[in-house]
């Protein structure tokens, strides 16, 4: 059969992933940055910028899961029982977010505070618990029999700690150019002024997640460092330099657009990196996407209805996105 | 603790998540259907009551539908952490059926819901009637292939096993397997019921209160057909889901039963109330009718039904959890039939909207679909062990094997955050209903969406309590 099913499946979850992380991380990144600004009415424009389209934004979390489950079996056994706790504590931040969204436009004044703790809260714990799971996936995972062999708390790591620490400032990031291009006045201003110390954190943070995973990774430093690897994979890190110069200077001359645009090109960057490192294995170390994959009656099956529907799922959210495009003002109620 | 292992409370947690989640599905599809039929009344006839009723449902209906993907999205994973070697062995069968579920919803929100919640003054009549009918259907799709993997579980066919794991050999014995289209009927049929009754508890409620309008009226005197009507029709799906599963899971039925031992060639009687005893190998204090099992489960008068002590004691499910599960739908069931011909009898007198000790009754009812619902999913997943799929897999070979530690630690999280969290939504969807359908509602050109002049397609929001609210009053005080 010519049709490499698992490479197709592979391409789907990835690019599904990549959406989730572009589109959730921003919305997770609003609430990350709340703490930083008191006024109530700032804080509803915050939200008005990311209510109409953020539910929009998580189901791509729902689709990746149950695509995983039906396509890589394995895998989703695997990775879904090693990372228990960071991904149950994941769900959980993420309904706390989800739920404070809604209520706290409809919580009486002296109950809002409640649900502004509960939404930031909410967006650290899900951000987190995110980066710590994709760090642990990093190590890798020891895999025995087609059963998860490790320990129960293996994902508890400094590197998976730090991966937390950094993926809250990579979100925080994209919150707060996303504001700049949404909103106007002060709380554009502070998100300008915000905007620089947080580029230059993620580049560190960027920089020692690069050189720690292939130090602690022979293969991963074998497969960025040998020749001609390198020349092919140079790219990537001096365009990740280049584009975080071009977001200092946007930010320096007050643009309104493309610090926002040029976030997205870094962390599409770092998810290439990602992918370099890991490619082609979906459960790090050893197991490969074809290792990994459903029979193809099953991923041929799902392919039919997913890539009828893929299309208009995509259509609708440029729509979504297109409705709500230009800034969001104090006077637009949500409601 | 209580005796209790770490598969335990795996166990406890998946039921205590998907309990929560199916009761927001199953009014989901049910109000879905019911403003479906609502909005074609309306078109059919231009009452205005039907309108009216239209608009207010569908603001619950948005909430309730936010609060089920919200819950939704757990269940999603829970296969994956809690029950790994499950999903490596039939992963390939239930997650492609679990991936057009979600697929299913992605359509239904990306297509039609958004019209059907905002668009009211924007689109033409007959194209916002065609969203909301296939919101309609896509709900009961949804419902279509969350059922076909369950029911492939409780009775799989159309498979192979190779190497350890399941390799589906025939997408269409896979989805209609045999216990499939008894499930779905009884499943669907339960989810109307179930917000039949919601809907006519809100009813009483407010008539109850001396609140009276020919809205209200109305959706007590629909959801009082729907009882007279549909309750008894469930009831006989019933009856053949039970014979289907007694061909293919006997263990069940005499669980269900509280059934030991047959003896001689004597017809099986049935057991009204009881208490099976597990250890002692008997159901204690028994009330029983001759005849009557013989007669329920075999349509005869001398035919045997399959009993307890036929197979080895680990095959047995846990008789005194479903023998009194199955009681209590079956009895919720028999309540609902009454309910609705006494509601027959009332109506005749013209005492339908007046007489108090009815509509009591109806306040009381209103969640007996829903706690019918548990108790019917109770029966049949408890009854279906020691298998998570039927002859196949063991439920404790399932499991992901956390420790004792982690699954106590999980399931408080769960508990704590699933009853403030939802409770505050159930209380919100209540506030909802509280306020009750009001006259002439989307007759002035409301602009639809919150922001007015915009349109965001998300559920939640659909449910503005009132037009001025409070929230902006506030925001300008801000200012």
């Amino acid at each position: 059969m010519g049709i490499d099913l698992p490479l197709i499946w592979a391409i789907i979850i990835i690019f599904g992933i990549m959406m989730y992380v572009v589109m959730d991380g921003f919305d997770l990144g609003i609430g990350i940055l709340f703490p930083f600004i008191k006024g109530d009415s700032d804080r509803d424009v915050m939200m008005n910028t990311v209510a109409p389209v953020w539910d929009g934004n998580e189901t791509w979390l729902v689709l990746g899961g149950a695509a995983l489950f039906g396509a890589f079996p394995l895998a989703y056994s695997v990775v879904l029982s090693a990372l228990y706790l960071p991904l149950i504590l994941m769900l959980i931040g993420l309904i706390f977010r989800g739920v404070a969204f809604e209520f706290r436009f409809k919580a009486r004044e002296n109950k809002r505070h409640i649900w502004d703790k509960a939404f930031i809260g909410g967006s650290l714990t899900a951000t987190f618990f995110q980066g710590v799971a994709l760090g642990a996936f990093i190590d890798g995972l020891p895999v025995v029999n087609r059963t998860y062999a490790g320990g129960s708390m293996d994902w508890l790591t400094p590197f998976s700690l730090f991966c937390g620490a950094a993926l809250i400032v990579a979100y925080a990031l994209l919150g707060c150019t996303w504001l700049i291009m949404k909103t106007e006045g002060k709380l554009q201003r502070q998100m300008h002024d915000l905007a620089r110390p947080l580029a230059l954190v993620l580049l560190a943070v960027t920089g020692i997640v690069s050189l720690w995973t292939p130090l602690a990774h022979p293969e991963i430093a074998e497969r960025w460092f040998s020749l001609p690897n390198l020349f092919w994979f140079l790219p990537v890190p001096i365009l990740v330099l280049v584009t975080l110069y071009g977001l200092l200077r946007a930010v320096a001359r007050n643009a309104h657009y493309t610090p926002f645009l040029l976030t997205l090109v870094l962390i599409f960057l770092g998810y290439s990196g990602l992918g370099i490192s890991l490619w082609p294995n979906i459960v790090p170390p050893s197991i490969s996407i074809w290792d990994a994959a459903a029979p193809p009656q099953s991923q041929g099956f799902m392919l039919v209805g997913t890539l009828f529907i893929i299309p208009f799922i995509l259509g609708y959210t440029f729509w979504s996105y297109y409705v709500f495009r230009g800034k969001v003002t104090h006077e637009d109620g949500y409601h | 603790m209580f005796g209790l292992e770490a598969i335990d409370l795996a166990r406890i947690q998946f039921a205590f998540t998907i309990s929560f989640h199916i009761l927001f599905p199953a009014i989901t599809i049910g109000l879905a259907s019911y403003l479906a039929v609502l909005e074609g009344l309306w078109l059919k006839s231009k009452q205005d009551v039907y309108r009216d009723l239209y608009h207010f449902w569908s603001k619950v209906f948005a909430v309730n539908f936010g609060m089920g993907v919200v819950s939704g999205l757990v269940m999603a994973y829970q296969f994956g952490t809690n029950w790994s070697k499950f999903s490596d062995f039939a992963g390939s069968v239930t997650g492609p059926l679990l991936t057009y579920e979600v697929l299913t919803a992605f359509f239904l929100e990306a297509g039609f819901l958004g019209v059907m919640l905002f668009g009211w003054n924007r689109v033409g009549r007959g194209l916002h009637f065609f969203a909301t009918v296939m919101v309609a259907i896509g709900t009961l799709v949804s419902t279509f292939w969350i059922l076909a993997s369950n029911s492939w579980m409780q009775t799989p066919q159309g498979y192979e096993i190779v190497n350890g794991q399941v390799i589906p050999v025939d997408w269409i014995a896979v989805i209609f397997n045999p216990s499939f289209p008894y499930r779905l009927m009884h499943m669907a049929t339960a989810a109307f019921v179930a917000t039949a009754f919601f809907v006519g508890a809100s009813a009483a409620w407010h008539l109850l209160r001396g609140r009276d309008n020919p809205a209200i009226r109305k959706m007590l005197s629909m959801a009082m057909w729907m009882a007279l009507i549909v309750a008894p029709v469930q009831a006989v799906i019933g009856d053949f889901h039970g014979l289907n599963t007694l061909k293919h899971q006997p263990a069940k039925i005499a669980a269900i039963e509280g059934h030991w031992g047959n003896v001689g060639n004597e017809p099986t009687p049935l057991i009204l109330f009881g208490w099976p005893d597990m250890k002692a190998e008997k159901t204690r204090f028994a009330v029983e009718i001759p005849y009557l099992g013989s007669i329920i489960l075999t349509h005869t008068l001398d035919k045997q039904v399959p009993a307890l002590k036929e197979f080895p004691p680990e095959d047995r499910p846990n008789s005194t959890i479903v023998f009194w599960s199955f009681r209590i739908m079956v009895g919720l069931g028999m309540l609902m039939i009454l309910t609705g011909l006494w509601s027959l009898w009332l109506r005749k007198r013209g005492t339908l909207y007046q007489s108090r000790p009815f509509l009591h009754l109806v306040l009381w009812m209103g969640p007996s679909g829903l706690i019918a619902i548990l108790a019917g999913w109770f029966t049949t997943e408890i009854g279906r062990q020691p298998w998570v799929v039927y002859g196949l897999m063991r439920t404790s070979e399932a499991s992901s094997g956390h420790s004792f530690a982690q699954m106590s630690l999980t399931l408080a999280l769960f508990v704590v955050v699933y009853f403030s969290l939802f409770g505050v939504g159930l209380g919100y969807m209540m506030r909802l209903v509280r306020k009750g359908p009001k006259t002439n509602e989307g007759k002035e050109t409301n602009p639809g969406g919150p922001g007015k002049q915009r349109t965001p397609a998300r559920p939640l929001s659909a449910a503005d309590e009132d037009n001025g609210n409070g929230h902006s009053e506030s925001l300008s005080k801000g200012n």
